[in-house]
């Protein structure tokens, strides 16, 4: 059997180190990661995905680990993928999530990997998506993604959840006003979390007026105060997830699903064409010679690319 | 979109030191070095250590010790890995571990220990020399 054919069957029997390896594949792009996915598609669809973002230390990875505590309690099985930034300058990451997920670590029926975002925006989405597939596919009834709400590439990622919970936590300043614009939007639950500190009521009411702006939306999404240190509060978040699973079994789901699919595969045909077309080009050596001709401000690269598309693939001569 | 291999490193503190100023600066060190760093705090048993090092599929584990219970940790972490079959996984360590323990660490797979008050730069010169190239 091929190593391929092993790492396969190891992640569809659940074991952790196939798993392990499957998600360094993908990470890094590697040639074959793409032969794993296509045989783990048909495995996969059975996991819930829940999308944990917000702002840079407001209690996420406490807040999920206590939530993994309660679903280990009703018996499910869970993975985590906790993506942490990569520096644009050096190129490393700290990846520091597991230290407040530390009572996870021995539980067998807990799945944890830290991914860095490393530097190719689409990448990451795509790398996101593929390591909740795989453990999707290897049996975890619930996939946790958390993410930084910082800027667009995190809410790409955070976009494979069905259900997206923003956190929060009162007194965190000003950036966060800013960041909110952004996860307003994608949030299906918002969570002020630290509900021990001061202001979170007053956090709580901000928020729900800002929703009273859009009031014709079908799902109105609910505010939870928690407490992630002590576990309050989490069985109430749980409770609003399962309502808004519901809420989306009943209708929306199969819409939603589609317009991911969709988006999906227009995400992977650009890529695949585009890395081929340039192969090839670079391949003949007329890559080049376009390059000289942008470098001499003869063309530009919106009208190559044109008479490229014209040329390779409608097959008219330009 | 080429295939590209981040050198991604566990730095683990086991045993039961109270602070962790030592692992963190390594910590960053490297991860200013481009490395991918998973650091999981303090008070780890070689139980976690090998589980988070197996799930993060690590090729690197660094070890921080100041209490001076590394002849009985060092050698427990070093027969899980052996029994999970991560024997290609490059282990170093350091803090403070006198120098008559030195050959015996090494004799169970400790590749490197370094002392206190080593510069990072050799211990990231150590890292990239001897980081395993898997896939
Ligand atoms: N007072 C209080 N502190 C909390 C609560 N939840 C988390 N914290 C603390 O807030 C800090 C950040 O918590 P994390 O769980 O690491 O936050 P995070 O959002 O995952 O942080 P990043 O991953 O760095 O963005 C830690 O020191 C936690 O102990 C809470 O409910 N109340
Ligand atoms: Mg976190």
């Amino acid at each position: 059997m091929d190593e391929i054919q092993k790492i396969v069957e190891g992640v569809l029997k659940g074991e952790k180190r196939s798993i392990a390896r499957a998600i360094t594949l993908i990470e890094n792009n590697h040639p074959d990661a793409a032969k794993i996915i296509s045989q783990l598609y048909p495995f996969t669809g059975k996991a819930y995905v829940i999308g944990v973002t917000g702002p840079a230390g407001s209690g996420k990875s406490t807040l999920i680990q206590k939530m993994v505590q309660e679903l280990r309690r009703m018996g499910k099985t869970v993975g985590i993928v906790a993506v942490d930034p990569t520096s644009p300058f050096t190129g490393g990451a700290f990846l520091g999530d597991r230290i407040r997920m530390q009572a996870l670590s021995l539980d067998e029926g807990v799945f944890i990997r830290s991914m860095a975002s490393r530097e190719s925006v689409g990448g990451l989405a795509k790398a996101t998506k593929d390591a909740v597939r795989i453990l999707d596919a290897s049996g975890k009834d619930y996939v946790i993604v958390e993410t930084i709400g910082a800027g667009q590439l995190e809410i790409d990622v955070v976009k494979v959840a069905h259900t997206i919970v923003v956190v929060l936590a009162p007194g965190l300043g000003d950036e966060i006003q800013a960041i909110k614009a952004g996860l307003m939007e994608i949030g299906d639950i918002f969570v002020i979390n630290k509900a021990d500190r001061e202001n979170a009521d007053k956090a709580v009411i901000d928020l729900l007026s800002a929703f009273e702006l859009n009031a014709e939306k079908k799902w109105k999404p609910p505010v939870v105060k928690t407490v992630a240190l002590t576990g309050e509060g989490v069985n109430e978040l749980l409770n609003e997830i399962e309502r808004h699973r519901k809420f989306l079994e009943s209708g929306v789901f199969e819409d939603k699903r589609r317009k991911l699919v969709e988006a999906e595969l227009t995400e992977a045909i650009s890529r695949k064409v585009a890395e081929t077309l340039v192969l090839k080009l670079k391949s003949e050596g007329e890559f080049q010679k376009l390059v000289e001709q942008i470098m001499e401000r003869k063309k530009d690269p919106y009208t190559i690319a044109e008479e490229l598309v014209k040329r390779k693939i409608e097959g008219k001569e330009a | 979109m080429s295939e590209e291999r981040k050198i991604k490193v566990l730095i683990a503190k086991p045993g039961l030191d109270s602070h962790d100023r030592g692992a963190k600066v390594v910590a960053r060190a490297l991860r200013d070095a481009g490395m991918e760093v998973i650091y999981t705090g303090l008070r780890q048993t070689p139980e976690q250590i090998v589980e988070t090092a197996l799930q993060e599929d690590v090729d690197v584990i660094g070890l921080s010790i100041l209490s001076g219970a590394h002849m009985t940790l060092f050698p427990r972490i070093m027969e899980l890995l052996k029994e999970k079959g991560m024997t290609d996984v490059l282990v170093f360590a350091g803090g403070i571990i006198p120098d008559e323990d030195v050959p015996k660490l090494k004799e169970i797979g400790i590749k490197e220990i370094f002392g206190p008050g080593t510069p990072t730069d050799v211990i990231i010169k150590f890292v990239r020399e001897n980081a395993p190239k898997r896939r």
